[in-house]
């Protein structure tokens, strides 16, 4: 008897990230720090290995280096499996023709003997660049109650931000009539969360219809899924109501970040129920000193505090040494404060150096913005770094 | 070449000396250092020392243990060959489980003839060093032992039941061993760390030898009687060692680690691995006064802490102030309680207002679960 696994799951984790600037310059998106000990992309990998998915296929192709470091054999999920478990897939050179990723529907095109490998009756669809948690076992049962050929994932946004997302305009059973990608006046406020599950055997058939057609530009939004409504598949949203952000843009980091916060957080990374899985800095727990003064964060294994933390999330091995503020920031893995320096609304790349008495960023009433800085670089010693700016080499100011 | 080494760790050895922490579990895991087991420290030096297989030997209460080593694979010793291998006692219905270590070692000749290695490096779990193995065996080497004991140099008064001494000659021979010798105030003493290096071929003769002649005890009929006739050597360590061997030492030694020269000493040059647990960073909420503190990821952390050591998955409610405290994992403390020099084992709860205090030199202890 052939082995054969129900549902298979493809996360497209190829983008750029190109609105994170300074922070993509050498990862992908996913790759990216969240939280203090997490990746984006362990949302969505631990999200598959809570739902009971353990077969994912990582679709990357910008830089990849760092993402495929991280996820390794799959071990922190729970993904090293004989038969299943994550697997990088990569571009690759063919017999015929070889191509990178052209759009996301063509990605997984070309990924289409890794799937049929396992013999699914059900692929999910995923993206990496989204912080949220979500049971794909429930979207998969509703799926396969309603009997669609493909399941979308929906939330409704405010009505004002409706023209950024892929729009879907549904009958009461939630069965899609419309898709309208970014329409201008949108006539519903039900947003695609970029996660489909489509029905194995269509997908596959709407995959390479899609890739003879030259005039596609071979993307799920703009070209797979209103080929198939138009050809009158059965197609449902399933909806979610929890929480989900993109953290596609520097503010929208920020913010997740801060959504963590709290008494009662926006989102709660530490959720016994539904564990966020990642691959664990080795550390021994954070030391908090005499001088040490954290108010409102989070603190993350290996930190050294002798300074002033607020409203911030510090990652594994950052120093704040005495007489350091950090307000409203998120600093990544291995940052040095030095005495004497301030880095206020600001988000600070991995083993960045700010040197004493240096300002990183301006309070953020002033409206100036997000201050960012790049990983591995130096800010100098009484140095201004203003509100807003972006910087990614070391910098000893004009 | 450590590759040519092949890794004992005795479990339960000494188990009697910290009774409160190891009535449900060996000494080997034992919660140390907030987010560690002993047996931590002594995996990770031999796997930092390039050791691919560690026998650990076990006796009773090893349950946490099994828990905590689960495949190894968080030491990188998940492997098809070699790896760690538990090593549970041995016995059928006319043979009682070891009572010492000679016959401990009689219980795992199978495992020691089934490997190649030319060495064998024998730790216990109580003495928590950051110890470079790798030069150990290189001395060992050079000096042609059979078998080479580490030591540390000890001023004063030795306050335990048991343990041993050694004389070397300017060479770092051995030609005295003591069990239990008189200290005093004023004496200076080698005392053995509990780690040795032994050829693996020589250590299966010493079994082989002892088992024939009726011999029982490691230290006192092998150690100390053969002396002139076995190459022993002493290896010196003068790094950073804390001696595990009372539950007033566990205190004393646990807050050295609030001292940034310890922890760089122990934690700086290497790693220690430990079993992962993926908790989310921790948490501190507004208004918090934390102060010389260690604290431990999962933590939520909403009243006062000064001087303690916190591991993962306490939470500290508010207007609670904890002192001089360890606190281990997953111990929930109340709204408005006060804590000063008390050790809470794992998963203790102490509700709403309750004040507890012991001293340092008599830490307060609570048991695993208990509800106060």
């Amino acid at each position: 008897m052939q082995r054969k696994k129900e549902c298979v799951a493809m996360l497209l984790a190829g983008g750029q990230g190109s609105r994170l600037y300074a922070l993509t310059n050498n990862i992908a998106k996913p790759a990216v720090a969240f939280g203090g000990k997490y990746r984006i992309i362990d949302f969505p990998l631990s999200n598959c290995i809570n739902s009971g998915i353990d077969t994912v296929g990582v679709l990357t192709q910008y830089e990849p280096l760092e993402l495929n470091e991280y996820i390794g054999n799959g071990q922190p999920w729970d993904l090293d499996r004989a038969f299943g478990g994550v697997h990088i897939l990569s571009p690759y050179q063919a017999k015929k023709k070889s191509s990178w990723f052209e759009g996301t529907a063509n990605a997984i095109y070309q990924n289409m003997a890794f799937m049929q490998k396992y013999n699914p009756e059900y692929v999910l669809i995923l993206s990496g660049d989204h912080i949220y948690k979500m049971d794909y076992a429930a979207m998969l049962k509703a799926h396969k109650a309603t009997g669609a050929d493909c399941t979308i994932a929906a939330i409704e946004v405010p009505m004002k931000e409706a023209s950024r997302f892929g729009i879907l305009n549904t009958n009461e059973d939630g069965s899609i009539y419309q898709f309208e990608e970014k329409p201008k006046q949108p006539k519903s406020n039900l947003a695609s969360m970029g996660i489909y599950i489509f029905t194995a055997s269509k997908l596959f058939k709407y995959l390479t219809e899609d890739d003879a057609n030259p005039n596609s530009s071979k993307d799920f939004g703009k070209d797979v899924l209103p080929a198939m409504l138009n050809a009158g598949e059965k197609m449902y949203s399933y909806r979610f109501s929890g929480y989900w952000k993109d953290v596609g843009t520097i503010s929208s980091l920020w913010e997740a970040n801060m959504d963590l916060l709290g008494e009662n957080p926006a989102f709660d990374v530490g959720d016994p129920d539904w564990k966020i899985h990642s691959r664990n800095p080795l550390a021994p727990p954070e030391y908090i000193g005499d001088t040490a003064h954290v108010n409102n964060s989070l603190v993350s294994l290996g930190c050294e505090v002798e300074g002033t933390v607020i409203n911030s999330i510090l990652s594994s091995n950052v120093v704040i040494e005495e007489g350091a503020e950090v307000v409203d920031s998120v600093l990544m893995a291995g940052t040095v404060v030095k005495s004497g320096a301030k880095v206020v609304y600001s988000i600070v790349d991995e083993n960045t150096v700010i040197e004493g008495g240096a300002v990183v960023g301006e309070d953020k009433d002033t409206g100036n913005g997000i201050a960012v800085l790049g990983r591995n670089i130096t800010i100098g010693s009484g140095v201004k770094v203003a509100g807003g700016q972006i910087l990614d080499k070391d910098y000893k100011g004009e | 070449m450590a590759h040519s080494a092949v890794g004992v760790i005795f479990s339960n050895i000494h188990d009697e000396n910290i009774p409160e922490l190891s009535r449900h579990r060996t000494m080997a895991s034992i919660p140390y250092g907030g987010r560690y087991r002993l047996i931590d420290f002594a995996l990770s030096n031999m796997v930092n020392a390039g050791i691919t297989t560690v026998g650990v030997v076990t006796k009773y209460n090893y349950q946490s243990l099994l828990d905590h080593l689960g495949s190894g694979k968080d030491w990188d010793l998940a492997r098809k060959d070699g790896g760690i291998i538990l090593l549970p006692p041995y016995s059928d219905e006319t043979d009682t489980p070891y009572n010492n270590r000679l016959e401990a070692l009689k219980g795992i000749t199978g495992f020691l003839n089934h490997r190649n290695e030319e060495y064998v490096v024998i730790s216990d779990c109580d003495g928590i060093a950051h110890i470079d193995i790798a030069d150990i065996i290189a001395y060992h080497e050079e000096k042609g032992a059979d078998i080479t004991m580490a030591y540390h140099e000890e001023a004063g008064k030795i306050d335990q039941s048991y343990f041993l001494t050694f004389a070397a000659n300017e060479t770092g021979r051995i030609e005295e061993v003591q069990i239990s010798p008189k200290t005093t105030a004023t004496s200076k003493s080698n005392v053995y760390i509990n780690i040795m290096v032994i050829n693996r071929e020589f250590l299966l003769n010493i079994i082989q030898d002892a088992v024939t002649r009726g011999l029982t005890s490691f230290g006192k009929d092998i150690l100390t009687k053969q002396v002139d006739s076995l190459k022993l050597y002493a290896y010196h360590f003068s790094g950073y060692y804390a001696g595990i061997n009372s539950l007033q030492k566990y205190f004393q030694h646990s807050m050295e680690l609030l001292d940034k020269k310890t922890r760089d000493e122990l934690f700086g040059a290497r790693d220690i691995y430990t079993k992962v647990r993926d908790s989310a960073p921790s948490k501190y909420a507004d208004d918090v006064i934390v102060k010389n503190s260690l604290i431990s990821d999962g933590c939520v952390i909403e009243g006062t802490v000064e001087n303690c050591i916190l591991f993962r998955g306490v939470k500290i409610g508010k207007g609670s102030v904890i002192r001089n405290s360890i606190i281990m994992q997953d111990s929930v403390i109340g709204v408005g309680v006060e804590l000063d020099s008390v050790i809470t084992d794992k998963n203790v709860v102490i509700r709403d207002r309750r004040h507890l205090a012991g001293c340092a030199e008599l830490p307060f202890f609570i048991g695993k679960g208990r509800m106060i």
